[in-house]
């Protein structure tokens, strides 16, 4: 028995970063530190309007009366929000590139390596990608094919400037700016992301997609999305994440708004593979992130699916509000931890309006000392007549000195409500690996195809292209794991 | 084909195997008998590379190669199949997935091309036809919510589709009933040829019904205690293994 156990442990062991590389580029970065002169500076390089600037001022005194959440499963040393900076952006970026030929090759470079192709003629089809690298954007692709459609798709940062009707009316209102700490310190210092918004009545013709990098030392991400789906629109979003491997911890707290009207669709998909640490748990990214989607409109539908395997500490609950009736809010998410990694992760699902439906669906895989738990809230309003919950939980444990965790609450105020619930813990048994090598499969692809095999009613929720990178990912992460 | 000498193994302090000897030529059926607790499930393990027993003395050997110093997955490439005695359900991973995986492995490690899965496809479903199953199952994950017949077919479909050259069936015929019997028994005659040979551990003459052993051997304590033709499954049957015992120890 033992000796499987431990070339489990040993297939783990060694999981290298790929994405782990330095970019050597000018930047500047405002000095560390966090008083109301930095957000007036930050909001001034960024060119601002009054309104956009007041908005940060709020948050950021709400902000100072608020005090870090300690409720969550994870443990971490405590941050200094003095010691880091909050604006880094590649000196490039100074006079804004028009066009993706103007973007300096070095980080075109830097995003090829990472196996994202800026120049539009080499990417996949039917992906239009907006790049943040650190505090900026650095450029959008497909602009021009998706306007013809009449989607906006930019970094916010533009949406400020080009359209702040629009960013002005939505901002703010799922995610409020005094939300939770980490939300109160986003609105007050965000610096980039994406806006994405579809007209009424729009398909959107291909997928959307952001990926997030963090390059600089010694910075914070602080990222903000806006989505907007008119009625009767859908949309598809991905997001990717990737940092330098450091021997330091980073934050990055962002924050994720969606907003769905009548018999709009929202899918939204995150990759997030921040550099984890390494085995000993030394550096990693402090991923704490706020993302929340409203079904304002009837027939409206969200849907989250996550695939998290990188960051040394997550805190993050992708949620929906099911205010309009008949509204539907799905979550789909399988989180890896590994070597040292935490992890608090789940969902809430706010049911509002009636004939609501929302469905859970969690898969946690923990490895080495990896400390995992689910987090789960569904909250059923008096106003909420005939809601539908379905969650299903699985934890899988891979070696035994990793742990998983469950907690489910449940809030019912309408009596017509019903929740269903499943739960399970398992374990890579000795058994199914000596099965399948007794076949002739080698112990790793033994063990990925278990693994894969257990997340397998999530990755069918991810857009094609990306269920075989998820795929992937996990079996990178998890080379070394097993023994 | 399979040469087994001096075989001693045991799972933690206890010995469970001690000294065995057995030999089994190509193309013959060797049916393995014996009381619970004689050591059949752990021959059969033994062989297929099970890591829960460690062998202490003696040499295993199949065609000419020396099946010890090799991995589970490197035997399954030599050739060496084991029937499960309780195959193991692996959810959400299809059967075809899974046998898909495990041919190629092989192929790849015996420095054959993989198979094209059109030609895959092909073949899967002919052998699913033989062993008269749904092709349904195909898409369904490996053993998962099967019933315990259900399970014991698909390691015979398993086997027709991997075309092992040494088969060790440990105990496939338990759980069966008499249709699911007989069809496992093609199953097995169907792969019989002179380049392979075939172990058959059971403890029941019914099954040798359908499958014809060239030999019998009784295992009791940790060795073959006792060799004979087919006949000397049917005297088992009758008198049981007491009066074996009694004999050695006369």
């Amino acid at each position: 028995m033992s000796t499987n156990t431990q070339d489990i442990e040993a297939l783990v062991r060694n999981r290298p970063y790929s994405a782990g590389f330095i970019t050597e580029i000018d930047a500047e970065t405002l000095p560390p530190g966090l008083n109301e002169d930095v957000i007036r500076a930050l909001s001034a390089r960024k060119n601002e309007p009054q309104w956009m600037l007041d908005f940060r001022l709020k948050a950021y005194r709400r902000w100072l009366t608020m005090r870090e959440p300690t409720w969550a499963h994870v443990h971490y040393p405590k941050i200094d929000y003095q010691g880091i900076s909050y604006y880094s952006a590649p000196k490039s970026m100074k006079d804004r590139p028009k066009s993706l030929d103007e973007v300096d090759p070095k980080l075109l470079e830097t995003y090829t390596k990472l196996g994202i192709p800026l120049k539009e003629q080499e990417m996949l089809a039917g992906v239009a990608v907006d790049v943040v690298f650190d505090s900026v954007s650095v450029g959008t692709t497909f602009k021009k094919k998706l306007a013809e459609a009449g989607v906006i798709f930019c970094s916010i940062s533009e949406a400020v400037q080009e359209h702040p009707e629009l960013v002005r009316k939505y901002l703010g209102t799922v995610v409020p700016f005094g939300d939770n700490f980490y939300a109160a310190l986003n609105s007050a210092v965000f610096t980039d992301g994406s806006f994405v918004y579809i007209p009424r009545g729009v398909r959107c013709p291909m997928e959307l997609s952001t990926y997030f990098r963090i390059n600089e030392r010694n910075t914070g991400q602080f990222e903000r999305t806006l989505i907007v789906a008119e009625e009767g629109s859908h949309v598809s979003y991905l997001e990717g994440c990737t940092a330098p491997q450091r021997d330091e911890n980073q934050l990055h707290a962002a924050v994720v708004e969606l907003v769905a009207l009548d018999d709009a669709q929202i899918k939204y998909s995150t990759v997030q593979n921040w550099y984890p640490g390494d085995e000993q748990g030394r550096g990693g990214i402090y991923n704490f992130v706020t993302k929340r989607g409203d079904c304002r409109g009837a027939r409206s539908k969200i849907s989250w699916t996550q695939v998290e395997t990188g960051s040394a500490v997550t805190w993050k609950y992708p949620s929906c509000i099911l205010r309009g009736d008949d509204s539907v809010g799905e979550f789909y998410s399988v989180a890896l931890t590994h070597h040292h990694q935490q992890a608090d992760t789940g969902t809430k699902m706010i049911h509002v309006g009636r004939n609501t439906r929302s469905t859970i669906v969690s898969k946690g895989i923990s490895a080495g000392r990896g400390q995992q738990s689910y987090r789960g809230l569904v909250r059923v309003l008096e106003s909420a007549e005939n809601a539908r919950n379905y969650t299903q939980c699985d934890s899988l444990l891979i070696g035994d000195q990793c742990g998983a965790h469950t907690f489910p609450y449940t809030e019912i105020r309408n009596p017509t409500a019903i929740l269903e619930h499943e739960a399970t813990t398992s374990k890579i048994s000795d058994d199914q690996l000596f099965y399948a090598r007794s076949r002739g499969i080698g112990e790793e692809d033994a063990v990925s195809m278990i693994v894969n095999g257990f997340c397998k009613q999530v990755f069918k929720e991810l857009p094609m292209e990306f269920a075989v990178e998820a795929q992937k990912l996990l079996q990178i992460s998890l080379e070394g794991a097993v023994g | 084909m399979l040469e087994i000498n001096n075989l001693h193994a045991r799972v933690g302090e206890t010995d469970i195997l001690k000294g065995l000897d057995l030999t089994v030529n190509a193309g013959e059926v060797h049916a393995v008998m014996g009381p619970n607790g004689s050591g059949k499930s752990t021959l059969s393990k033994i062989l297929a590379g099970s890591e829960d027993y460690t062998v202490t003395e003696g040499r295993v050997r199949l065609l000419g190669q020396d099946l010890l110093d090799m991995s589970p997955e490197q035997r399954a490439a030599a050739g060496v199949f084991l029937g499960f005695q309780y195959p193991v359900e692996i959810p959400g991973v299809s059967n075809m997935v899974f046998l898909k995986s495990a041919l190629n492995a092989q192929r790849k490690t015996r420095g054959e091309p993989e198979l094209e899965a059109g030609d895959f496809l092909a073949w899967v479903r002919h052998r699913v036809k033989q062993m008269k199953m749904d092709p349904a199952m195909l898409s369904r994950g490996v053993n998962e919510g099967f019933s315990g017949g259900e399970k014991k077919r698909n390691e015979i479909l398993q086997m027709l589709v991997l075309e092992p050259r040494l088969m060790v069936l440990d105990e496939t015929d338990s759980g069966l009933d008499i249709d699911a019997l007989k069809i496992v028994a093609e199953g097995i005659n169907a792969l019989r040829s002179p380049e392979r040979a075939t172990l058959l551990v059971t403890h029941y003459q019914r099954l040798l019904d359908y499958v014809q052993p060239d030999k019998v051997h009784v295992l009791s304590g940790g060795r073959i205690i006792k060799s004979g033709g087919p006949e000397l499954a049917h005297e088992l049957e009758e008198k049981g293994y007491g009066w074996l015992s009694e004999q050695r120890a006369a």
